[in-house]
C-alpha cells in the first residue's frame, strides 16, 4: 500500500470515529422521539406541556407536565441566586486576588467539588439540610424548593467558577496595565475593566451552570419532595422533570401511555438544555476574545 | 480617596469569603461523611454481600458492580475519545464537518444524565434487546463520559509543542507515524489524568444506570455482561429513599456513601496531584 493511500485511509477512519459523538446525539434524539411520540395520539402537545394536572396512574390518566416544568424552572432560578455570585466571585478570587500557592489549592478543591457524585449531594441534602430546614422554619417537611436549590447550587458552582475563571484569565494583560496606569485601584480595574471584558465568557459560564442545574436528576429526585403541583411558597415540595422521569420509569408499564409520557418529558428536558447549550455556544463563538484588537 | 480603598476592601472581603465558603462546603460535606461513615467501614463491610433484607452485611456486590460498569464504560469511551481528539487536533482543518462534530460534542456534554438513561433504555435495553444489564449500563455511561474524555485528550494533544511535530515531519516520517510515535506518547500522561476525572464521573452517576443496568438486589454475583448488577450510587439512592428500613439502614447508607466518595475523590485526587507534578516537571 502506498504511503499516501495509507495516510488517507487513516484520516478517513479517524473521521468516522470522530463522528461518533454526532451519531450518539442523533440516536438520543431518535430514540426519545420513537418512545415519546406515541403519547401524542392520546393528548395534544399543548395539553401535554400546559396541562396543569400530572396524574399518570389515574383512570383516565392525565398527562400535563406544566407543574413539572415550573418545578424545574423554579429550583434552577433559585439555585442561580446562590451559585452565580459564589461561582463568579470565586473565579475572581482565583484569577485576580489569590496568591499563587493558594490559587492551585482552591482550583483543585473546586474540581473535587465537581467530582462529588450527585447521589452523595442528594443524600447530604436529605440527612443534613432537610432536618435543619424543618426545625429552623418549623415545616412539615424539609424536602422542598429551598433544599433542592441549595444543593443544586453546590453542583452548579464548579461549572460557573471554572468557566468564568478561564474567561477572566483570557483578558489581555494590557487592559489591566492600562487601567493601573490611569490610576485605577485594583477593585476598579477588576469591576470596570476585567469583568466587562470577560463578560461573554462569564455569561457562557452562567448559562452552562443553569443547564447543569436544570438537567440534574438525583438531587431533585431526593430532596425536592416530589409533589407534582404548582408551588405557592419556597417551602413547598416540587417535582422537577428529571425527578419525575427517574422516579416513575420503574413503575410505568413498558410501552404504555405513562411510559411514553416520561419519554415525552425527556424530549422537553432535552430541548430545554439544548437551547441553553446552543445559546452558550453562540455567545462564546460570537464574542470570542481574539486579543485587544477586537474591542 | 479613602472611600475608594474602603470599597476595595469590602469587595475583596466578599470575594475571599465566597472562595472560603466553597472550600468549607466541600470540607464540611467530606468531614460529615467521614465522621458518620468511618465506624461502619470494616473488612466485612467491603467483602460481604448484604443480608437480612439489606439491613445487615456488606456492600461487596455493589462495589463490584460499579467497578464493572466503570471499566466497561472506559474501555469503550477512552479509545473512541482519544481517536476523536486526534482527528480534531491533528487532522481536522476548519470546515463545516468539523463545526458539526464540535457542536455535536458540545451538545452531548450538555445532555442531562437522566436523558442518557432514557436513551439507554430506548436503544440498548429495548431496541437492541440487551435487557437491563452491565453491557447496556456501560455503553450508556460511555456515551455520557465521551465528551469529557475528548475534551481532556484535546487539551493534552494541544499542549504538545508544534516543534515536536515539525522535527519529526522534517525527518521524512509520515504524519500517522509522527502522531503515533511522537505526539501520542508525549500527550499520554495528560490524556490519562484527564480521563481519570471522567472515570470518577462514570462511577458516581446514578440516573443513567437506573433503567439500564442497576438492580436493588441480586442474589448472585454477575456471571456475564448480560446480567443485572448492584451499583454503589443506586444502592445509596434505594436505601435512602425507597427501602422499608430507611432508619435501620442509615449506618449502611453512611458507609456506602463513604466508600463511593472515597473511590471517586480518591481517584480524582490522584489525577490532580499527578497532573500538577507533571506541569512542574515539564521541560518545554
Amino acid at each position: 500500500m502506498s504511503r499516501h493511500l495509507k495516510e488517507t485511509l487513516i484520516k478517513g477512519i479517524f473521521a468516522v470515529f470522530a463522528f461518533a459523538s454526532v451519531l450518539i446525539l442523533a440516536l438520543i434524539v431518535i430514540f426519545l422521539f420513537r418512545e415519546g411520540i406515541p403519547l401524542f395520539k392520546e393528548v395534544s402537545a399543548m395539553d401535554f406541556i400546559f396541562g396543569k394536572e400530572w396524574y399518570p396512574t389515574y383512570d383516565p390518566p392525565s398527562y400535563g407536565i406544566w407543574p413539572l416544568i415550573i418545578g424545574s424552572v423554579i429550583v434552577t432560578l433559585f439555585s442561580c441566586l446562590l451559585a452565580v455570585p459564589l461561582g463568579v466571585l470565586s473565579a475572581v478570587y482565583i484569577s485576580e486576588i489569590a496568591p499563587a500557592s493558594i490559587k492551585d489549592i482552591v482550583k483543585s478543591i473546586i474540581e473535587l467539588l465537581a467530582g462529588l457524585p450527585s447521589v452523595v449531594l442528594g443524600f447530604f441534602g436529605m440527612v443534613v439540610v432537610a432536618p435543619f430546614l424543618q426545625e429552623t422554619f418549623d415545616l412539615p417537611t424539609g424536602l422542598n424548593i429551598v433544599n433542592a436549590s441549595v444543593i443544586l447550587a453546590i453542583m452548579a458552582i464548579p461549572t460557573i467558577s471554572s468557566i468564568s475563571e478561564d474567561a477572566l484569565y483570557a483578558v489581555p494583560r494590557e487592559f489591566k496595565e492600562a487601567s493601573y496606569a490611569l490610576g485605577a485601584t485594583k477593585y476598579e480595574t477588576i469591576v470596570k475593566v476585567i469583568v466587562p471584558a470577560a463578560l461573554s465568557g462569564i455569561s457562557t459560564a452562567v448559562i452552562l451552570g443553569m443547564a447543569r442545574a436544570i438537567g440534574e436528576t438525583m438531587v431533585v429526585l431526593m430532596v425536592a419532595g416530589g409533589a407534582a403541583a404548582i408551588p405557592e411558597s419556597i417551602f413547598d415540595s416540587v417535582r422537577p422533570m428529571p425527578a419525575s422521569i427517574a422516579a416513575e420509569m420503574g413503575e410505568a408499564p413498558f410501552g404504555g401511555g405513562h411510559y411514553n409520557a416520561l419519554f415525552a418529558t425527556g424530549i422537553v428536558l432535552f430541548f430545554m438544555t439544548l437551547i441553553f447549550n446552543i445559546i452558550a455556544d453562540y455567545i462564546s463563538q460570537r464574542f470570542k476574545e481574539t486579543g485587544s484588537a477586537t474591542l | 480617596m479613602k472611600w475608594r480603598y474602603f470599597r476595595q476592601q469590602v469587595f475583596f472581603t466578599a470575594v475571599r469569603l465566597s472562595a472560603l465558603l466553597i472550600v468549607m462546603a466541600l470540607g464540611g460535606i467530606i468531614v460529615y461523611i467521614v465522621v458518620n461513615g468511618i465506624s461502619v467501614i470494616s473488612w466485612d463491610f467491603v467483602t460481604l454481600p448484604p443480608t437480612d433484607s439489606m439491613t445487615k452485611g456488606g456492600i461487596m456486590p455493589a462495589i463490584l458492580g460499579t467497578l464493572y460498569l466503570t471499566i466497561g464504560a472506559i474501555a469503550v469511551a477512552l479509545p473512541l475519545g482519544v481517536v476523536s481528539a486526534i482527528y480534531l487536533t491533528e487532522y481536522a482543518k476548519q470546515g463545516k464537518f468539523i463545526r458539526l462534530i464540535r457542536t455535536g460534542i458540545n451538545c452531548l456534554a450538555g445532555v442531562p444524565s437522566v436523558v442518557f438513561g432514557l436513551f439507554g433504555l430506548g436503544f440498548f435495553v429495548v431496541y437492541l434487546h440487551f435487557g437491563s444489564c452491565i453491557l447496556s449500563g456501560a455503553l450508556t455511561l460511555a456515551a455520557l463520559v465521551l465528551p469529557t474524555i475528548i475534551g481532556a485528550s484535546e487539551e493534552a494533544l494541544k499542549s504538545v509543542p508544534q516543534t515536536f511535530r515539525e522535527a519529526s515531519l522534517a525527518l521524512g516520517i509520515s504524519k500517522w507515524q509522527t502522531i503515533y510515535k511522537i505526539v501520542l506518547p508525549t500527550a499520554l500522561p495528560g490524556i490519562l489524568t484527564g480521563s481519570i476525572l471522567g472515570i470518577g464521573r462514570a462511577a458516581g452517576e446514578t440516573a443513567p444506570i437506573m433503567f439500564t443496568a442497576a438492580a436493588f438486589f441480586t442474589a448472585k454475583l454477575p456471571g456475564s455482561i448480560f446480567d443485572e448488577v448492584m451499583a454503589l450510587p443506586y444502592h445509596i439512592y434505594v436505601l435512602a429513599t425507597a427501602g422499608t428500613h430507611i432508619e435501620q439502614t442509615r449506618s449502611i447508607q453512611y458507609g456506602t456513601v463513604l466508600v463511593l466518595v472515597g473511590l471517586v475523590l480518591g481517584v480524582d485526587l490522584i489525577a490532580i496531584i499527578i497532573r500538577s507534578y507533571m506541569r512542574k516537571k515539564k521541560r518545554w
